[in-house]
């Protein structure tokens, strides 16, 4: 008897109070998609049933049975982690736990994505992803930079908050002309993407990031020789590096200085290497010293005309429309979108689809690369459909069947649980800011932008190479702790007298224990077990005030896994 | 800030005792073992790798070919030990007894972020697995010599210095700027409150993880919700250990001299390499310290003789004499090294590309022989003449140059038994 109530004990710690409800075990492959309809309601997209039944699939062609249901809170931290990047409010999660609606989650994904209170958190959160991806988290930063972080995050912005198409997106990132900074004559901020990648090197950065970015083909290694473990030959480097030689980034300056204001993004004839401009060719050399030479040929063999004037051929322009029309470019934003949501991609890395590295669930990746394009390049069904999905709905604790189930020790994802993630920066920033409620008071958007940028600058370092890599000091390790412990934001987090959020818990008329929950909720978006409750009760005790109680309380909460992971 | 030591946290922890959750959770602040300290010390190996990242010319270095239509600008000059180097290393060139080239390397990753990868690690990148970075490797097998240090036994000083891979994060590299400061080291909170905070953070994160854990974070039972939140608890043990550390004061490169930073110069370079030299004193076993700026596809020869090379011979000569000097050179392992090196041929823009397939880098210390050139490569410097050598085998020779048994052994994630450096083999002109 006493054993048993041990058990029940720990099994209440480690199940975090999940409601029973909720603990549905999932059935496999089909029997899960026709119950998942039953249970939810009829308007579930069919794409989410055969995401499902493909992934369903593979649990059973690997023998692994699914984690049991996230919890509802759970799952809620997550989506919103997710979809526009922070935690959920105390009173958002109180809406969606206490929504009786079968359909609350489509509910939820619908609001997140198309409600007109969310429109700007969405656009801010994806305008920080794509940043990243097209400029790096520094890009912009340095001094007489001609990528300028504000256009490129005001062309991103637009993009998101429309919810423009996004092969229109690439369109104009890969053939954008006009100036980078906002104000100036001519903006388009679209042009930074490129700014910094076309005058140095033979433009072998533009080659590089648009065949990485949009195509998923990484080509960088073959610039100067065939490689070994990749299908592309130095040849085809080559002739994609040659749609680029028409464009050029020239700088300007702010009248009067010397200081770069930003760039104008212009195609201007080219001339060719050998100065035949009907025939505008570039050379390379092959390791043995011979010299070769190459025309734009797009990477499925399809050819443009060979002239260099621009009034004839536009070659990125060309260059843009066989993007758009390409395969590679289906494939590449479900395999982006699919590993924003999973923490793992198809592939590893997600940006590389050679033939050399075979996708986890090519049908899968096939079957929505046809659906995107089918659905014009709507990314937020794409994201809806992901979002739905029983594979995305199920806990992050693994169960004794699917614990090698783990990406991290080498292993294929076969997505039978969520796989615990880091919060990015950005994510745990803004979250700091949410859980602290210090979101309101932060000034216009370019200044709360800069101040993040500011506070991100901590933990990225540049390598000094000439291809502008860039790492980050931020997962896991001491100094993102110490910031954590010690740092200003928490500072301010925590601080129990400044008039802000842990103030008003401690200043409101609830009793110990509802302020205890509250804390939980908006931290861990769940409340507290039995035995937590407990625990904290006890060490009231210790504390001559309720002041400083809270606050260690809440100080510890902050800095504990279940808060800095998406989980 | 520093907690009295011996002082527990019984007084906080009889409020939670009967909670259980919590068993056997007092870890110790900070590892105090005193005993044989003395003997220790003798036998305390460190590492400290120089990384010079972007590619270094090693033929306008290390393996010079004046007259060679390939040679370039500079030209060779006598040393201390049996091998002639660049005359634009005069300061290094009088500590070359104590330090080696190796110029028979030969690799095959030309790619930076490649590069980067299989010289840190022995192995090229293959996306199923993250192999440990040289620093989590040493660090992960020399730290049992040192049960005193409290400060991360890994430190990368302004570098790149790669990942701890399937070592976990305990493992991973401090990273810190050549000034030394670490930030937000402050708690500002009296000892009571710190400890306090401390079990209710042990609280959440043992339930999170799904297990509990034993006071040296041990499992007691299957973490089931993965890897990375246990990492996480023995990363937040660490960073309290080095809060509460004296042993921080090795970061403090402002305590020495005028005359001993004049010494190694005043850059971040030389202030790296000074620190480098503080923290194998205080017990540290690998250091990376990194100086970029060597990827000079133009205007290559005014670039290293009046930038990189004053730099760099400064502060390496500086730190071969200051640990000699001190008597640690016996223990303590140094490499100069880059991704690769560049070509033979000098490019339309004065400059050299990426080159891999013939280059040098250099290493002394600890129990390597110095003084001596190993490898030879042909009168133009675009092939190896002798037997090439590898990442792997420059790995293993500085394991071995450190005591460390090539019979060892980790296990990957997956299970995959990996010997350590990849089955490299030992230089053996390295070793007399």
């Amino acid at each position: 008897m006493q054993k048993k109530i041990v058990i029940i004990a720990a099994l209440l710690i480690m199940t975090s109070l999940v409601p029973a409800a909720s603990q549905i075990a999932l059935g496999q492959s089909e029997t899960s998609a026709k119950s998942s309809t039953g249970r939810r309601g009829p308007e579930l997209p069919p794409q989410v049933q055969k995401i499902n039944e493909l992934i369903g699939q593979s649990w059973a062609d690997y023998e692994m049975k699914p984690s049991k249901k996230a919890s509802d809170g759970e799952w809620c931290r997550r989506i919103f982690l997710d979809l526009v990047g922070r935690i959920p409010t105390v009173e958002e999660y109180d809406a969606f736990v206490r929504s009786r609606s079968k359909d609350k989650k489509s509910k939820l994904v619908a609001e997140l994505l198309y409600d007109e209170k969310y429109v700007e958190e969405y656009a801010r959160n994806w305008t920080t992803l794509w940043s990243n991806i097209l400029i790096g988290r520094t890009g912009g930063t340095e001094r007489n930079s001609l990528t300028n972080r504000e256009g490129m995050q005001k062309y991103l912005r637009d993009t998101f908050a429309r919810n423009k198409p996004y092969d229109k997106m690439v369109f104009e990132l890969v053939s954008a002309t006009g100036t980078t900074s906002p104000g100036s004559e001519k903006f388009n901020g679209a042009t930074n993407f490129l700014a910094m990648k076309v005058n140095e090197e033979k433009a072998s950065l533009a080659t590089a990031a648009t065949s990485k970015t949009f195509l998923g083909l990484q080509v960088q290694c073959t610039q100067c020789h065939n490689h070994p473990f990749n299908d592309w030959k130095q040849q085809k480097y080559w002739e994609m590096n040659a749609f680029f030689r028409q464009t050029r980034a020239l700088r300007r300056f702010t009248p009067g200085t010397r200081n770069v204001s930003g760039a104008e993004l212009i195609d201007q004839d080219f001339a060719g290497e050998d100065n035949e401009p009907a025939q505008a060719r570039v050379f390379y050399e092959l390791r043995n010293g011979e010299t070769r030479m190459a025309l734009p040929k797009f990477v499925d063999g399809t050819e443009i005309g060979a002239s260099g004037y621009v009034s004839e051929v536009n070659r990125r322009a060309e260059l843009a429309k066989k993007i758009v029309r390409s395969e590679y470019l289906d494939k590449t934003i479900v395999n982006r979108t699919w590993a924003h949501f999973f923490g793992y991609g198809f592939t590893k890395p997600i940006d590389d689809l050679g033939p050399h590295n075979q996708p986890s669930h090519p049908d899968l990746m096939d079957y929505l690369s046809g659906e995107i394009k089918a659905n014009s390049y709507d990314v937020k069904k794409l994201m809806t459909w992901i979002a739905l999905s029983d594979a995305y709905s199920l806990s992050s604790l693994a169960n004794s069947s699917n614990r090698d189930d783990d990406p991290q020790m080498g292993e294929v994802p076969k997505f039978t649980h969520f796989y615990l993630r880091q919060m990015r920066a950005e994510e745990l920033y803004e979250s700091l800011l949410v859980a602290t409620q210090a979101a309101e008071a932060r000034g216009n958007y370019e200044a709360q932008e800069r101040m993040k940028t500011q506070w991100l600058s901590q933990f990225v370092s540049q390598f000094g190479t000439d291809e502008g890599d860039e790492t980050t000091s931020f997962n896991g390790t001491i100094p993102q702790v110490l910031m954590m412990f010690n740092g200003g934001l928490v500072k301010q987090a925590t601080d129990i007298k400044n008039g802000g959020f842990l103030s008003k818990v401690a200043g409101s008329r609830l009793n110990e224990v509802k302020k205890i929950e509250y804390l939980f909720k908006a931290a861990f978006s769940r409340l507290p077990t039995k035995k937590e409750a407990n625990i904290l009760k006890e060490t009231r005790a210790a504390y001559k005030s309720e002041a400083n109680w809270l606050t260690d309380i809440w100080w510890s909460m902050i800095n504990s896994n279940e808060f800095v992971f998406n989980h | 800030m520093n907690i009295p030591r011996g002082m527990s946290r019984r007084h906080f922890m009889k409020h939670m005792a009967g909670a259980s959750a919590l068993a056997g959770s007092s870890f110790a602040m900070g590892n105090a073992i005193k005993a044989n300290a003395g003997d220790l010390k003798k036998r305390r190996k460190s590492a400290i790798l120089l990384w010079m990242g972007g590619g270094p010319s090693t033929m306008d270095i290390w393996d010079l070919k004046p007259g060679a239509a390939t040679g370039g600008e500079f030209k060779p000059m006598s040393t201390a030990g049996d091998l002639q180097i660049c005359e634009h290393m005069p300061m290094t060139s009088k500590v070359m007894d104590r330090m080696s080239v190796v110029r028979s390397m030969s690799t095959r990753e030309a790619d930076h972020g490649r590069g980067r990868y299989y010289m840190h690690t022995g192995y090229v990148p293959n996306p199923n697995m993250e192999h440990p970075t040289y620093g989590s490797v040493i660090a992960h097998e020399l730290a049992s010599q040192r049960p005193e240090l409290e400060i991360p036994p890994f430190v990368s000083v302004g570098s790149d210095a790669g990942g701890p891979g399937f070592l976990g994060m305990a493992w991973a590299p401090f990273s810190v700027g050549s000034n030394g400061q670490v930030r937000n080291l402050g708690l500002g909170l009296e000892t009571e409150r710190l400890l306090k905070r401390q079990d209710m953070l042990r609280l959440f994160g043992s339930n999170f993880a799904g297990t509990k854990f034993d006071a040296d974070l041990t499992k007691v039972g299957q973490v089931d919700r993965g890897i990375s939140s246990k990492e996480h608890m023995e990363v937040i043990d660490k960073t309290w250990n080095l809060m509460t550390s004296e042993q921080m004061k090795a970061f403090k490169v402002n305590q020495e001299s005028p005359e001993v930073l004049e010494r190694y110069g005043d850059n971040a370079f030389g202030r790296g390499c000074m620190m480098a030299r503080r923290l194998v004193e205080a017990g540290v076993p690998f250091i990376e310290v990194g100086n970029g700026g060597w990827d000079n596809h133009g205007n290559i020869f005014p670039t290293l003789r009046d930038n990189k090379l004053p730099i760099i011979d400064r502060g390496m000569s500086a730190l071969v004499e200051d640990l000699t000097q001190r008597g640690l050179w016996e223990d303590t392992v140094v490499i100069w090294m880059g991704e690769f090196s560049r070509t033979p041929r000098i490019n339309g823009n004065a400059g050299r590309d990426h080159w891999a397939r013939s280059w040098s880098v250099a290493v002394g210390g600890g129990d390597i022989k110095g003084g001596v050139a190993v490898g030879a490569t042909n009168e133009d410097g675009t092939r190896v003449i002798t037997e090439p050598y590898s990442s792997e085998d420059l790995m293993a020779s500085v394991c071995k140059g450190l005591g460390i048994s090539l019979n060892t052994t980790f296990t990957s994630r997956n299970n995959r038994p990996m010997k350590i450096a990849n089955s490299g083999k030992i230089i053996k002109d390295l070793f007399a």
